[in-house]
C-alpha cells in the first residue's frame, strides 16, 4: 500500500502552494528550513535551505592552533562528538607521525562505539517522535542516560566531549567505567529486543516505512551519501571496514546491509548497528591492553607542510577531516566533510512526488543533525 | 417542590450537570492523560502543582484563560470564533441521552442512538470550519484530512451499530442496557450465540471511535510532528482550550457509547447491584485503554488510515452484518 | 491476497504485543529524578567553570600568573594578571577573570597549567538573566571561599 508517486507534476502556480517547513518546524529537529512546493498533500519540490546555524568551524580552524581547534570538533555533530574528535586527532597524528599507545586506541574505540549507540538512540527516539510515537523516546533516553553517565564519569562532559588528544586521551578509564560498560552491554541486549517488539515489528510503523522513500545506490553515489543511508541501499560501505582506522581491523564485527533502500532499510541498518557496536565494545574491553594512554607529543605542535586526510565512520556516515599545513602552529586550512550535508542533498530528488507525511518520514530516516549540515 | 419535577427545570438541571461533568472530565482527563503518559514512560508526570499534581488542571485553565485570544488577520472571524463552540456543543448534547444508570438520564428518547450519531457528525464540520477559517496552510491540509478520515470511519462505525441494532431491535439506549441484564456473558460484547463475531465488532467500534475522536494513532487533525498543530495551529488561549475540552468530551461520549452498547452500561458483571458506579467503572476502563493506545503506537500514515477503513474494516463489518442477519433469520 | 489477509491478524497481534510492553512498563517504578528536590551525585571529573586552587598550607592561590592558560584557551576567555611580591621567587596572581559566556569547558587551561593552579568546579546551577553574571572573578571567589570554608 504505497502512495501513488507518479502524479503529474503541475507547473501552474495557481495549482500549487508553498509550504514553508521550518526553521522552527517540529519535524525539522533544529533549524533546518525546507521550502516545499505542494500540490495538495503531494510534494512536487522540496528545497532544503540550510544555513541557519552556520558557525564557520572551518574558518575558526584557520585562526587557532591545532590544539585549540579540538573543542570545536565536538560541536559539529553534537550527537557523535567523539567520532569527530577522532577524525581530527587522527588527521593531526597522521601528519605529525605521532604514535598512539594501544590502550588509548582501544579506549577510543570503546567510547566511540558507546557514542554511536547513544547517537542512534537519539535518532531512533526522535524519528519515532516524527512518526507520532512518544513513549519510545523516554525508553531510549533512559538507556542513553546510562551511556551519558558512563562517558561523563570519564570525559567530564555529557554531550560535547573533548576527550581525545593528539597522541592519546586526556585521561584514562577506571574500573568503574569498565564494569559499568559491561553491565550496560548486558542490559542493552534485552532492551534492543524490547524495542523490536514494541516498535520495529509494529504494523503501524512497518506500514509507514516499508517502501517509503526509496533511495537507490545510484542516487547515493550521485550525492555522496554515506553511512546508514548508503548501507540501507545495499552497499556495504563502512569506513571501519574499507579503510580501517584505529584498531577496528583487530575486532570482529560485520556491517549490516539492507538492499531495499526504503526508510525501513535505513531503520533496520541502525538498529542492527547498535547490536554490532555492543559486540565491538565487548571485544575491545576483553582485549584492552595495559599501558599509558598518552604517547610522546612535542610541546609545540608544528605539522610538516602538506595535505593530510583522515576519515572515520561517524554515526551518520563518513566524516573526513582534511588539514593543510604550511609548517606553522596554526592550520592553513581545515576542511570538514560531514555526512549530514551529503545525506541532505539527495533529499530534493528523493522526495519528489511523495505525500507530506512520507516526505517527513524520509527526512527523519536520513538522520540529520543540523549543525553537522551547516558546520 | 413540584416545580423541580417539571420537565423544563429538570432539563435545565440536567444540562448544568452535563456541563459540569464534561468540564470536570475534560480538566481531569487531561491530568489523567499526562499522568498516564508519565507512568507509561516511567516518569511521574505533572507533580508540582498541588499534592501529586492534582491542581495542575486549575493551573492549566488559569494559564489558558490569561492568554490573549488572537484572531489572525485575514481569517473568517465569525467562523473562526464559532468553530470551538460548534465542536463542543454536539458532544454535550449527545451526553443527554446516555443512561448513566437506570434513572440517571437527562432525556430518555427512543431514538437515542440515532441522535448520538447525527449530532456526532457535526463535529467533523466544525473541525473543518476551524481549519478553513484559520487561513493557515497547515490547518487546511489537516482539515481536508479530517473530513476524509471521518467520512471513511463513519461507515464501518454505522455498519457495526446496525449489526448491533439487529441484535437489540431498539434504538433506545436505556432499553439496550436493560437487555444486557444478568451476568457479564449477557453483555452484547459476549453474545457470541447471536453473532460469533461480536468481539470483533467491538474492536471495530473501538477503532472507529478512536478515529472519529481524532485520537492517536489516528490524530490526523493535530499531527503535531507534521502539521505543527493541524487545525488548532492558529488558536490561542481558551479557543484552543475549548478544542481540547471537546476532544475529551468526545472521548467520554465515545466511551460511554461503547459501554452502553457493548459492555452492559450500568449493569453489573455478576448480576447484582446494578448502578451508576458500574457505568463509571467501565467508562473509565475504556478511557484508560484509549490513553494506553495513544502512548503505545506511532501515528498512522494518512492513506494507510483510509486503507484500513475501506479495505479492512468495512468488509469485515459488512460481513458481520450479513452474518448476524443470517443468524437471526435462521435461529 | 493470502498474505494481505494474513497481515490483518498478524498486524493486530503486533499491536497487542506493543500494548503489553507499555502496560508492563506502566507498573514498574519511576526512573526519573525529581530535580531540583533531588539531585544526582556529580562525577569527580565533571567539568564546571574553572576555579583557582589554593595551597592547603598557606591558603594562597597556587597560580603564578604565567599566563599559559590565557594563551592556551581557544576562546580567549581567561584574563590573568600578577605581581611579583617582595621576598617571593614567583609571581602571585592579582587578577583572574573568566568569561564563562565563551568558555567551552574544553580543559586546555587545566591541562596546560604548570602548577595545577586551576581545576574544574562542580557548579552547574548557573542560570542568570544578565551577561555580566558570567564574568567570574576567580581571585575574589577564592578569597570568599577561604573566609567561609
Ligand atoms: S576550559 Fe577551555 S575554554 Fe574554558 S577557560 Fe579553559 S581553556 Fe578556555
Ligand atoms: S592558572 Fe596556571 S597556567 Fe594560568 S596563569 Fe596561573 S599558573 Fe599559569
Amino acid at each position: 500500500m504505497i502512495a501513488p508517486t507518479d502524479i503529474p507534476s503541475r507547473t501552474n502556480p495557481q495549482e500549487t502552494f508553498v509550504l514553508n517547513l521550518g526553521p522552527q518546524h517540529p519535524a525539522a529537529h533544529g533549524v533546518l528550513r525546507i521550502k516545499m512546493t505542494m500540490d495538495g498533500e503531494y510534494v512536487t519540490r522540496a528545497e532544503p535551505i540550510p544555513g541557519y546555524i552556520h558557525r564557520m568551524h572551518e574558518k575558526m580552524g584557520e585562526n587557532r592552533t591545532w590544539t585549540q581547534f579540538l573543542p570545536n570538533t565536538g560541536r559539529i555533530d553534537y550527537l557523535s562528538a567523539l567520532h569527530y574528535n577522532h577524525a581530527f586527532v587522527g588527521a593531526v597524528e597522521r601528519a605529525a607521525r605521532i604514535e598512539v599507545p594501544p590502550r588509548a586506541e582501544y579506549i577510543r574505540v570503546i567510547t566511540s562505539e558507546l557514542n554511536r549507540i547513544s547517537s542512534h538512540l537519539v535518532w531512533w527516539s526522535a524519528y519515532l517522535l516524527d512518526l507520532g510515537g512518544f513513549t519510545p523516546l523516554l525508553y531510549a533516553f533512559a538507556d542513553r542516560e546510562k551511556i551519558l553517565d558512563l562517558l561523563e564519569a570519564i570525559t567530564g562532559s555529557r554531550l560535547t566531549y573533548c576527550y581525545f588528544r593528539f597522541g592519546g586521551l586526556c585521561n584514562d578509564i577506571d574500573d568503574a567505567f569498565i564494569q559499568g560498560t559491561r553491565a550496560f552491554v548486558a542490559q542493552m541486549r534485552p532492551r534492543l529486543k524490547m524495542y523490536r517488539d514494541l516498535v520495529t515489528d509494529n504494523i503501524i510503523l512497518r506500514k509507514r516505512l516499508e517502501g517509503i522513500g526509496p533511495i537507490s545506490a545510484e542516487l547515493c553515489r550521485k550525492y555522496g551519501a554515506t553511512g546508514p543511508v548508503l548501507r540501507g541501499a545495499g552497499i556495504a560501505y563502512d569506513v571501519r571496514k574499507v579503510e580501517p582506522y584505529s584498531v577496528y581491523s583487530q575486532l570482529d564485527f560485520h556491517i549490516p546491509v539492507f538492499p531495499e533502500g526504503d526508510s525501513m532499510a535505513r531503520y533496520r541498518v541502525r538498529m542492527a548497528e547498535m547490536e554490532q557496536s555492543l559486540r565491538i565494545i565487548e571485544q575491545a574491553l576483553d582485549k584492552l591492553p595495559a599501558g599509558p594512554v598518552m604517547g610522546k607529543v612535542p610541546r609545540v605542535l608544528r605539522l610538516p607542510a602538506g595535505d593530510y586526510c583522515y576519515a572515520v565512520e561517524a554515526a551518520r556516515g563518513r566524516h573526513m577531516v582534511r588539514v593543510v599545513s604550511d609548517n606553522k602552529d596554526i592550520p592553513y586550512r581545515v576542511k570538514l566533510r560531514t555526512p549530514s550535508f551529503s545525506n541532505l542533498s539527495l533529499y530534493e530528488e528523493a522526495s519528489k512526488g511523495m505525500m507530506l507525511p512520507d516526505a517527513l518520514a524520509l527526512l527523519g530516516s536520513l538522520d540529520l543533525v543540523i549543525p553537522d549540515i551547516d558546520r | 417542590m413540584s416545580f423541580l419535577t417539571a420537565e423544563p427545570v429538570r432539563l435545565l438541571l440536567a444540562l448544568v450537570c452535563i456541563m459540569a461533568f464534561v468540564g470536570l472530565n475534560a480538566a481531569y482527563l487531561v491530568l489523567a492523560e499526562r499522568k498516564g503518559a508519565g507512568r507509561f514512560q516511567r516518569r511521574p508526570g505533572p507533580n508540582e502543582a498541588g499534592y501529586g499534581g492534582w491542581l495542575q488542571p486549575v493551573a492549566d485553565v488559569a494559564k489558558l484563560l490569561s492568554k490573549q485570544l488572537i484572531v489572525p488577520p485575514g481569517t473568517d472571524t465569525i467562523l473562526f470564533r464559532l468553530a470551538p463552540l460548534m465542536v463542543i456543543s454536539p458532544a454535550m448534547m449527545c451526553l443527554a441521552v446516555i443512561p448513566f444508570s437506570q434513572t440517571l438520564v437527562a432525556r430518555n428518547i427512543n431514538v437515542g442512538l440515532l441522535m448520538v450519531f447525527s449530532f456526532g457528525s457535526i463535529n467533523v464540520m466544525a473541525i473543518m470550519l476551524s481549519g478553513w477559517a484559520s487561513r493557515n496552510k497547515y490547518a487546511i491540509i489537516s482539515a481536508a484530512r479530517v473530513v476524509s478520515q471521518n467520512v471513511a470511519y463513519e461507515i464501518p462505525m454505522l455498519l457495526v451499530v446496525i449489526t448491533l441494532l439487529m441484535v437489540t431491535g431498539t434504538m433506545d439506549l436505556n432499553e439496550i442496557v436493560r437487555q444486557q441484564a444478568g451476568w457479564f456473558w449477557h453483555w452484547n460484547l459476549f453474545k457470541v450465540w447471536v453473532n460469533p463475531l461480536m468481539p470483533v465488532t467491538f474492536v471495530i467500534f473501538f477503532i472507529c471511535m478512536l478515529a472519529e475522536t481524532n485520537r492517536a494513532p489516528f490524530d490526523m487533525a493535530e499531527a503535531e510532528s507534521e502539521l505543527v498543530a493541524g487545525v488548532f495551529t492558529e488558536y490561542a488561549g481558551m479557543g484552543f482550550g475549548v478544542f481540547f475540552m471537546a476532544e475529551y468530551a468526545n472521548i467520554v461520549l465515545g466511551c460511554s457509547l461503547g459501554t452502553v452498547l457493548f459492555l452492559g452500561g450500568w449493569q453489573s458483571p455478576f448480576g447484582l447491584w446494578p448502578g451508576v458506579v458500574w457505568f463509571l467503572l467501565k467508562l473509565y476502563a475504556l478511557i484508560f485503554t484509549v490513553i494506553w493506545v495513544r502512548w503505545t503506537f506511532p501515528r498512522t500514515q494518512f492513506y494507510n488510515l483510509l486503507n484500513l477503513s475501506w479495505k479492512i474494516l468495512i468488509p469485515i463489518s459488512l460481513f458481520t452484518l450479513l452474518l448476524s442477519s443470517a443468524m437471526i433469520k435462521l435461529f | 491476497m493470502k498474505a494481505s489477509i494474513l497481515d490483518v491478524p498478524r498486524g493486530f497481534w503486533s499491536l497487542l504485543v506493543g500494548m503489553r510492553i507499555t502496560l508492563t512498563q506502566f507498573f514498574k517504578p519511576v526512573i526519573t529524578v525529581p530535580y531540583p528536590h533531588k539531585t544526582l551525585p556529580i562525577p569527580a571529573r565533571y567539568r564546571g567553570p574553572i576555579e583557582l586552587t589554593a595551597d592547603p598550607a598557606t591558603g594562597k592561590a597556587l597560580c603564578i600568573a604565567c599566563k599559559l592558560c590565557e594563551r592556551a584557551c581557544p576562546s580567549d576567555c581567561i584574563l590573568v594578571a600578577g605581581v611579583k611580591l617582595k621576598g617571593e621567587k614567583k609571581k602571585s596572581v592579582t587578577e583572574f577573570k573568566l568569561d564563562f559566556t565563551k568558555c567551552s569547558l574544553c580543559g586546555a587551561c587545566v591541562e596546560v597549567c604548570p602548577c595545577d593552579a586551576i581545576r574544574f568546579s562542580k557548579n552547574y546551577n548557573l542560570a542568570s538573566t544578565s551577561k555580566e553574571d558570567y564574568i567570574f572573578d576567580l581571585v575574589a571567589r577564592l578569597q570568599a571561599e577561604k573566609k567561609q570554608p
